[in-house]
């Protein structure tokens, strides 16, 4: 067994035994690194020099006794959190040069915890895509099939996880960003409620959706990371002053007697069969092991899509504004004058996918559509938040597929906005709500495609999303089944 | 049409956009094809419906007004595309 296949909390024993070094684990993952990314692509950025600095201050802090949650685990940083001194892009030309003067809060946090940076993480530009094939710096290939997507927008941090260039890895969702590419690449990612971690040096998106979580390679590795990166930061007036509870004491509760509402809107027509029945048995191993499921009713999730895609553009008009090419990031050398300059550096330094949320944004909080869009959806999206309020009085999670389909081909959606925005039809609805959610593996399409289950909970209740995913994982046999068929599957 | 090319062209000022002419029909078929996917919320009863503008009960998040340390000038000035001395320096704004 290779270090870079294992887990953080398998590397943790071996640490705390003595039996390897924080600088062996990291070597062991650069080697895979040097054999697969230029296959795979996760990262814009990688950090050799300063990982192998802190993998060395690691072992030098076990020798003198301070082992903590993360001593000489290397983790990949989706590159969209600001990391001191290192190169934070977002996937986007417009910041192809920024060098941020000082860390983002979990950054700092992991840091403190001892983990080691990787690298940075490939991702769609500004995090808005579903494929990552909106990165300024290329794409990224799924590494189950390297003809596919490997979801996005945290693509690069979920195929990075996925192909074992990592141990684990942190990104952001704002409409699926985190569960849809874990779904997609066979990884666990959890998106926690709104605030309860500190979005503080996250470059914005849309900033009441916003979230920061991690990719893991099981449930236990999200439970650790979760217990670092979560709590109440003063720098960040959105982040939740709550206790956070010890997620790995949510481990081994099992799942006996929790009640998983079935929403009866998310096993509809149009999902691929497969998924659905993956799903379904997924469902079926959770009953048998004394969960009690209840048929649910989300009734304003058919308007989830529409809600998103005007609140999230709208927030995003707004949060891109800043990019005017006065202060950081790139500058069109060919302005006439200062209205000039801005125009031909957001244009040039903006793609696509970019431009056009930036426009519908602008256009429905524009002077005469803001009643009839922006107001509408904010209404709408209050709905949307009753549902899941009324369907938790009902039951403690909810279960549902992550992704209507599995990773798609490369280019096959690029052309069609609509279609592309209709893979995050599952995973919207937690981020209008500001509730957690996570993606766990459950099984493999015909082709050898990971399939993703999401179980949804109500505000601040991550530990039950990861009670009932660790139970799952260990009823199904998951770690053995990810084992044999990353033993076939990822020949490289 | 829910959108016409003239009003791409007028919100695309507002945000500091500019298009080529090709872009400027594929921008204005696309928007049209999400707009007319919007149209769905107008069948969902809103009336006296509170807008939710954030996902959870905030408060306002005042703080003691105290001086702290902050970022240098230098620090400030390190990403400019243009600097000059303590300035960041812009194309004429005035004729």
């Amino acid at each position: 067994m290779e270090l870079y296949s294992l887990t953080i909390h398998e590397l943790q024993e071996k640490l705390r035994a003595g039996e390897v070094t924080a600088a062996e684990i990291l070597a062991s993952v650069y080697q895979r690194i040097d054999r697969v990314e230029d296959k795979v692509h996760a990262y814009i950025t990688l950090m050799r020099e300063s990982a192998q600095a802190q993998a060395a201050a690691a072992d030098a802090a076990i020798r003198s006794g301070d082992i903590r949650a993360l001593t000489g685990i290397p983790i990949a940083l989706k590159d969209i959190y600001c990391v001191q001194g290192f190169t934070t892009t977002c996937g986007s030309r417009i910041l192809h040069n920024f060098v941020p003067p000082y860390d983002a809060t979990v950054v700092a946090k992991l840091r403190d915890a001892g983990a080691v940076f990787t690298g940075k993480a490939n991702m769609d530009e500004f995090a808005m895509g579903s494929s990552t094939e909106t990165s300024y710096f290329g794409d990224t290939r799924n590494p189950w099939d390297l003809t596919r997507i490997p979801g996005g927008s945290s693509g690069g941090s979920a195929a990075a996880v996925a192909a074992d260039e990592c141990i684990a890895a942190l990104g952001s969702d704002t409409g699926g960003s985190i569960r849809q590419p874990a779904a997609l690449c066979g990884v666990v990612g959890l998106k926690p409620t709104y605030g309860r971690v500190s979005r503080f040096g996250l470059v914005a998106f849309a900033s009441s959706l916003d979230q920061i979580g991690p990719f893991t390679k099981d449930v236990e590795d999200c439970a650790i990371l979760m217990n670092v990166i979560a709590g109440y930061d003063p720098r960040e007036s959105t982040s939740v002053n709550l206790e956070v509870p010890d997620y790995r004491s949510f481990l081994s509760r099992g799942i006996a007697g929790l009640r998983i509402g079935i929403p009866r809107e998310y096993f509809i027509a149009g999902i691929d069969p497969e998924i659905l029945t993956s799903v379904r048995q997924a469902i079926g191993t959770l009953e048998k092991a004394g969960a009690k499921c209840v048929d649910i009713s989300l009734p304003h999730t058919e308007y989830c899509l529409a809600v998103y895609y005007i609140v999230a553009p709208a927030e995003a008009s707004s949060n891109l504004a800043r990019y005017d090419g006065v202060k950081y990031g790139f500058r069109s050398e060919e302005g006439r004058d200062l209205l000039d300059m801005y125009k031909r550096s957001r244009s040039a330094g903006f793609g696509d996918e970019v431009k056009k949320r930036i426009i519908i944004g602008t256009y429905v909080l524009s002077s005469g559509y803001y009643d009839a869009y922006y107001k509408k959806a904010s209404q709408v999206r209050a709905l949307i938040r009753r549902d899941f309020d009324e369907a938790f009085q009902k039951c403690d999670l909810i279960a549902t597929p992550t992704s209507p389909t599995a990773a798609f081909h490369i280019g096959e959606k690029t052309d069609d906005p609509m279609q592309m925005y209709l893979s995050d039809i599952f995973t919207i609805s937690a981020n209008m709500a500001g509730i957690p959610g996570i993606s766990i593996p459950c099984g493999f399409t015909g082709d050898g495609l990971p399939i993703g289950l999401q179980f949804l909970g109500g505000h601040f209740q991550e530990g039950t999303l990861i009670q009932a995913a660790a139970a799952y994982e260990k009823t199904a046999g998951m770690a053995a089944l990810m084992a044999r068929q990353k033993q076939a599957k990822m020949n490289f | 049409m829910k959108i016409t090319r003239a009003e791409v062209a007028h919100v695309a000022h507002l945000a500091r956009l500019t298009f080529g002419e090709e872009e400027m029909d594929k921008f204005t078929s696309q928007l049209n094809d999400i707009l007319l996917y919007m149209e769905k919320l107008n069948s969902v009863d809103t009336t006296g419906v509170e807008p939710m503008t954030h996902a959870t009960v905030l408060h306002n998040a005042f703080r003691e007004d105290a001086v702290k340390p902050s970022l240098s000038n230098e620090q400030s000035l390190a990403n400019a595309p243009d600097p000059r001395g303590e300035f960041f320096r812009v194309p004429k704004v005035i004729e």
